[in-house]
């Protein structure tokens, strides 16, 4: 690479997050054993919970040295979904998150608060109507955004809340069936974020396209971000998500850092 | 009748926890026959297959006609008591923690004179029923008991060193969700236990067993996933000295084999749960349960692990189950060698297929899972070492000792 001066753009962007002007906003849960996994009919496949087991502790297993071995499924705590995690996305190019292009873990986000409907109603959906509610108010969603959809689910810290099972399944908001396809042709999203365990509803399963956060947004080639927290502290759009899954070969997901850059 | 067992005190923190003690260990290869019969709880000794006379104690010759061979076989276990002492004093540490000690000598309608472990109610030239126990070092020692049961007879203070009678103890029952759980919370509330300590992995997951367990009485429930290392070291630092009946219900069944479900993921799932369970178990609750074997009335007593009797042969149909079984069985073995230190003695029961959701293609005989909880409580009041449960388990333990390949290749569900 040929030596060239800087033009000042990352200096600013820099000089901001240190002095003033850009905060950085962490949107994820921290990962320990109690952090909750989907929860999935028993006679299929599983996903590892986090574990943490110690390698040392400045004793006799390395007298200098902390550090740990760990385990868990790709999608576990706050995560990035990839397009191969769903069959629709099983054949598309630059799939999984070793090859998806690393550009696309910047994008703006649009923040749409559904505190009070999700408070109301466990299994509520965002629509449509909402979302053009929204527009109303903070404009039209930019493509290449995440539509992110705030719940204040993740302030449950009780696993038993936050998974809401009971004999019918899961009872956790989500995305209306008809506002994913929307979101894909008419705003052309990055992908669907939410703060519950999985960005589809609990009950997308008995939809007439059952998962179809999973189901249209992998399809066509969008990522998903579930189980995000600190939503509350985002403008509703404007601010800049950094999402970069670990590059797992062939990886349906990773857990993820999840950082935001709000402007003040 | 026997004295009644006091109610335990709290424990008077200012006191020092005594170290365990051990009884004279040390026996001979043939006398270890006697402790195999003793695990299962049998009344079975030596008998002479050329002239039929019954040996004790056990030997390497017959006592009458000098053959060799000497098959262990359940005997006759009635007998008078001849004579009665109370050591007041003993050489011996353990003996010496625990005077006075009653022995007596009994004359066997096998014709046989026997040392015994003497209970509170037997008197001399009356009738008494023997039995063989497993003492605080895992050796096999003879006890006698009234012919006829007497009120009360297990709370006799002597005998009681050699049983794990759940009386006025506090246990832990291990996944207390699944209705083996709450068949042992209900075993040992009928025995009037002190307090039971129920451990429940995945509380976003509900369970109609665990609901009918909170309705119990001296329950308490607590998070526990033996999954993960720190929710087991969080609740043994909670309760951990108070734990003297350790109860692994464990239990994560997947029916399906090794080539015709190959699923590590399913492997190490019952290899967590079970192997790895049981190791993060023994490693954060044994070393306080070993360290206090000698607490009086308080004293850590028995670890048991409900353990499949498929541990002892591979059932192809639960291929990898059965593995990690086995695995835990070894293990078992490992931790009752370093429990004995403690005197703390490790249990394993052994079950064949139980009635529940994922033995639904398993043909009957199936156990009715209260009914087995009741059953292994049962064997753990008798001092059992070795409880197999049902026909299944026993078919296996009597067919591995005949012919362990026939059974091998025979076994399925």
């Amino acid at each position: 690479m040929s030596k060239r001066r800087s033009n000042g753009l990352l200096n600013s962007l820099l000089g901001a997050i240190t002095g003033g002007g850009v905060r950085v906003v962490d949107l994820t849960m921290t990962l320990d054993q109690k952090v909750p996994t989907i929860v999935l009919p028993p006679e299929l496949g599983q996903s590892w919970p986090f574990r943490l087991e110690e390698i040392s502790r400045y004793d006799h297993r390395g007298p200098n040295t902390y550090w740990n071995n760990m385990s868990c499924g790709e999608h576990t705590g706050t995560h990035f979904d990839a397009p191969i995690h769903w069959i629709s996305g099983k054949d598309l190019p630059d799939n999984a998150t070793d090859t998806i292009p690393p550009e696309m873990f910047l994008a703006h986000a649009c923040v749409v608060d559904c505190t009070l409907e999700a408070e109301k109603d466990p299994d509520y959906l965002l629509t449509i109507q909402k979302v053009e509610e929204w527009e109303e108010e903070n404009g039209k969603i930019p493509p290449r955004s995440w539509l992110v959809m705030r719940t204040d689910w993740s302030m449950k810290f009780d696993p038993v809340e936050y998974l809401n099972l009971d004999d019918t399944g899961a009872h956790t908001p989500g995305p209306h069936m008809d506002l994913v396809p929307w979101l894909i042709e008419e705003r052309d999203v990055v992908g669907f974020g939410c703060e519950a365990v999985g960005t589809d509803a609990g009950q997308a399963q008995h939809f007439n396209i059952p998962f179809p956060c999973h189901h249209l947004m992998h399809g066509h080639g969008r990522f998903g971000l579930p189980a995000l927290t600190n939503l509350d502290k985002l403008p509703p759009q404007g601010s800049l998500f950094i999402t970069p899954p670990l590059k797992i070969r062939q990886g349906s997901g990773s857990p993820v850092r999840v950082l935001a850059l709000v402007e003040e | 009748m026997t004295t009644p067992l006091p109610k335990p005190k709290r424990k008077d923190p200012v006191k020092r926890t005594r170290k365990p003690t051990m009884p004279p260990g040390n026996r001979s290869r043939e006398a270890q026959g006697l402790a195999s019969m003793a695990a299962r709880g049998r009344f079975a000794l030596q008998t002479c297959a050329d002239c039929g006379a019954v040996q004790y104690p056990p030997r390497q010759i017959c006592r009458e006609c000098l053959s060799g061979d000497l098959h262990w076989k359940d005997v006759d276990n009635g007998g008078t008591l001849l004579a009665e002492t109370t050591l007041q004093h003993s050489n011996d540490l353990f003996f010496r923690d625990r005077l006075p000690w009653r022995l007596g000598v009994v004359r066997s309608d096998l014709d046989l004179s026997m040392v015994v472990h003497l209970a509170e109610d037997c008197v001399p030239g009356e009738r008494v029923r023997l039995s063989i126990g497993l003492d605080r070092a895992g050796n096999a020692v003879m006890a006698a008991r009234p012919e006829k049961p007497s009120s009360g007879e297990e709370d006799d203070l002597q005998l009681r060193e050699m049983t794990f009678d759940p009386k006025n103890r506090r246990a832990l029952i291990v996944d207390g969700k699944t209705e083996l759980g709450l068949g042992f919370a209900k075993a040992l509330l009928k025995r009037d236990a002190r307090a039971i300590f129920v451990g429940v992995a995945q509380p976003w997951k509900a369970s109609p067993y665990l609901d009918e367990i909170r309705k119990l009485e001296k329950v308490t429930i607590y998070d526990l996933d033996v999954t993960d290392t720190d929710s087991v070291e969080e609740l043994a630092a909670t309760i951990g000295d108070k734990v003297e009946i350790m109860i692994n219900n464990s239990y994560h069944l997947r029916p399906g084999g090794l080539m015709d479900r190959f699923d590590i993921n399913v492997a190490h799932d019952e290899m967590e749960i079970h192997y790895h369970g049981l190791m993060r178990l023994a490693g954060l609750f044994g070393p306080v349960m070993r360290s206090r074997g000698a607490d009086g009335q308080h004293g850590a007593v028995a670890w048991l692990n409900v353990l499949s009797a498929y541990a002892m042969v591979n059932n192809p149909e639960l291929g990898t189950y059965s593995a990690s079984q086995a695995a835990a069985l070894s293990l078992s073995q490992c931790l009752r060698a370093e429990m004995t230190h403690g005197g703390v003695r490790v249990v394993n029961a052994f079950l064949g297929p139980i009635e529940d959701e994922w033995h639904q293609l398993a043909l009957p005989p199936k156990l009715d899972p209260i009914v087995t909880a009741d059953r292994i409580i049962k064997g753990l009041e008798r001092g059992q070492e070795d409880i197999p449960i049902g026909a299944v388990a026993e078919e296996i333990i009597e067919r591995l000792s005949e012919n362990p390949k026939e059974i091998e290749r025979a076994i399925r569900l």
